[in-house]
């Protein structure tokens, strides 16, 4: 076991897995960086800080270093996944979906099934994403919840090192196209991490605590709000189950569904807006198939019908927060 | 260009396989029979038999909403096509795609795409491939004068120079982007002059001779497989039908359309020049004829005769594993 941050457990399974497989290739704007100009190639290294290194050591037929252009990004990930190679795809901001959205919805999320089961597409498309860096409307959004509602993409948002490690590997080997959220405020969120080959298999969420009164519900950077909601409410008696589903498409129902028939209380935060989200989802589930077992009305603590706005202020208010999962889990208990 | 009488009869069979296919599928479509909407190749055979007469299995190709030509020239199963579009079990992709998603990746055939100018990327992408395999092959993106209107093919122009991948961009113009003609939708006019600007090699061919198709693009794909960086064709084509079986095409102008067929047919063009070089005599290439509407005829009846998918397929294939 190493301790080290979720960017480090990112760019050391990129190096790893393209080590693995030769027949990997990675594109993105600015990956390598620095070409054509003073300060020369490498100059970068993704403006995140994840792909340094990986042009040195495998590349210019590997390491792709695109113009701005995510419909060709995606587009030619797809497409050289549909001539045989397995690809990795850097959306720097989640955001920029909406610039590719038809090589994702129209494309890679239908080839295996418009073409008869005939071909794969190994795609794993990185998407950095979320609010609370003050980064406004257009570079902020969690998307997740648009993505998760396309059949034949896959959606994963790891929220530790370790799963980071365990779930980029898995969306990487695996030959469905993955959705690969990272987010922009945990990179540097540091836990320990499996040494050598480390798999998690999607559809498994991971449960952060454990209790009794209520379930929590949450993926990414909720997940550590809604942590340190359930351990305020524990000083006070009140024991929650966190769940942490990990990935959004496939959907772990199971654990969701069994803790629900425990606690009988529901809460669902989730950081992209309310209307057709993964929170509104969730309760349909929880309607369609606990309903007897939920004492009051499910919560659900999402981002408001709104952009992301700029301002601190407003983007705190924006963001759910530790207090209003609390708030809400209280709501809860306090019915009738 | 020195053709051997195989190749010759070879590339008329394909161009009249295509002809056929489509004429067939005009009447058919008009009984019912066929459910969705077909877009029709008839005129620009000469185009995608000039281009893929020239590739291997191991080359790519990404084509259009009008895709049964780019199929049947790159090698997919007629019968299996037919089946396809009849929507049976055990068409080309089990029922699931229709005619505007047929795909062959077997013989390099990366699907026929609903999107217009979503290909060109895809197939740049294939061009990313073939380029790290250093094996020679090329791709090519197969788009109308409707796609070279999208951003996305602009995009993936920059991007095949910026990255001089083997991406052979071609543009069948045949003056239709749907229902709107070339000279109001094409800004400047000239798809092979914007290539250009893109830093390219770019040409252009008449896209109703074969032998001028054959030409050109023996050269552009010589430049592709050296490694020199990815090229365009614009082909001046023509589209005998509407945009979508059943379009009116009161945009025609009085008796276009059989001016066009009359002056204008890439296989007449074809038996023409072969027979005044004595290259084929009429009677090969009647044979050829005899064959063609066999195969179509038995494509037809077979399709017909076909089970239709179960619906418990529906979700079978969205996933690998999920």
């Amino acid at each position: 076991m190493a301790v080290m941050m979720i960017r480090e457990a990112i760019a050391s399974t990129l190096h790893h897995e393209m080590e693995r497989d030769p027949n990997i290739i990675i594109l993105g704007e600015d990956i390598v960086g620095g070409n054509g100009t003073a300060g020369g190639t490498e100059a970068i290294g993704g403006i995140w800080g994840l792909t340094g290194g990986l042009f040195a050591k495998f590349g210019p037929n590997r390491v792709i270093d695109t113009p701005i252009s995510e419909s060709c990004i995606v587009g030619a990930a797809a497409g050289a996944a549909l001539a045989g190679k397995r690809a990795i795809a850097e959306l720097m901001f989640a955001d920029f979906v909406g610039v590719c959205l038809d090589q994702l919805y129209n494309q890679i999320a239908k080839f295996r099934y418009m073409f008869g089961g005939k071909t794969k597409c190994p795609v794993t498309v990185r998407i950095i994403y979320g609010a609370g860096l003050n980064a406004a409307a257009q570079h902020s959004q969690a998307v997740y919840s648009m993505l998760t509602a396309i059949p034949g993409l896959k959606v994963v948002m790891p929220t530790t090192p370790a799963d980071a490690k365990g779930l980029l590997t898995s969306a990487i080997r695996g030959d469905d196209p993955v959705m690969f959220f990272e987010h922009k405020a945990m990179y540097g969120e540091k836990g320990e991490v499996p040494d050598g080959e480390y798999m998690l298999p999607f559809g498994h969420a991971r449960m952060v605590r454990e209790g009794r009164d209520a379930t929590i519900v949450t993926c990414g950077q909720l997940v550590n709000f809604a942590a340190g909601a359930a351990d305020k409410l524990a000083k006070d008696g009140i024991s929650c189950d966190v769940i942490d589903l990990r990935t959004t498409s496939p959907l772990d129902e199971e654990a969701i569904l069994d803790s629900v028939e425990l606690t009988g209380h529901l809460i669902i935060a989730d950081e992209s807006p309310p209307r057709c989200g993964l929170a509104s989802d969730i309760a349909g589930l929880a309607a369609s198939k606990a309903f007897a077992a939920l004492r009051a009305p499910v919560e659900m603590v999402t981002a408001p019908h709104s952009p992301v706005p700029f301002a601190r202020e407003l983007e705190r208010a924006y963001l759910p927060s530790a207090g209003t999962i609390e708030a809400a889990v209280r709501k809860s208990l306090a019915y009738r | 260009m020195q053709f051997t009488d195989k190749e010759l009869i070879q590339a008329y069979r394909r161009m009249k396989t295509i002809r056929e296919f489509e004429e067939r599928l005009h009447l058919e479509i008009a009984t019912g029979e066929i459910a969705g909407f077909t877009h029709l190749y008839s005129g620009q055979e000469a185009v995608a038999v000039g281009i893929c007469e020239l590739l291997t299995n191991d080359d790519y190709i990404v084509s259009t909403h009008r895709g049964h030509g780019h199929c049947i020239a790159k090698g997919c199963d007629v019968k299996g096509m037919m089946k396809e579009i009849y929507g049976r079990r055990d068409g080309l992709c089990h029922g699931k795609g229709g005619s505007m998603h047929i795909a062959d990746i077997g013989v390099g055939m990366l699907g026929a795409n609903g999107i217009v100018g979503a290909g060109a990327p895809l197939a740049l992408g294939a061009g990313v491939a073939a380029k790290a395999n250093g094996k020679g092959q090329v791709s090519v993106a197969f788009s109308g004068d409707g796609a070279c209107n999208q951003g996305t093919t602009f995009e993936a122009m920059n991007m095949a120079v910026v990255l001089k991948v083997p991406v052979i961009f071609a543009f069948e113009n045949n003056h239709y982007s749907e229902h709107t003609g070339d000279k109001y939708a094409v800004g400047g006019k000239d798809m092979a002059s914007r290539a250009a600007g893109f830093g390219m090699l770019a040409r252009k061919a008449d896209g109703c001779d074969f032998f001028a198709c054959h030409d050109v693009v023996s050269e552009v794909i010589r430049h592709c497989r050296e490694g020199r960086g990815p090229a365009a064709v614009e082909f001046d084509t023509e589209r005998f039908f509407g945009h979508f079986e059943g379009d009116p095409q009161r945009y025609r102008g009085p008796g276009e359309v059989e001016r066009l067929r009359e002056t204008r047919d890439c296989l007449k063009n074809f038996r023409a020049a072969v027979l005044k070089r004595k290259q084929l005599d009429a009677a090969a290439l009647d044979a050829v004829d005899r064959e063609v509407l066999a195969l179509i005829e038995a494509a037809v009846q077979e399709a017909r005769a076909a089970p239709p998918p179960d619906a418990s397929e529906v979700l079978q294939d969205v996933y690998i594993t999920y």
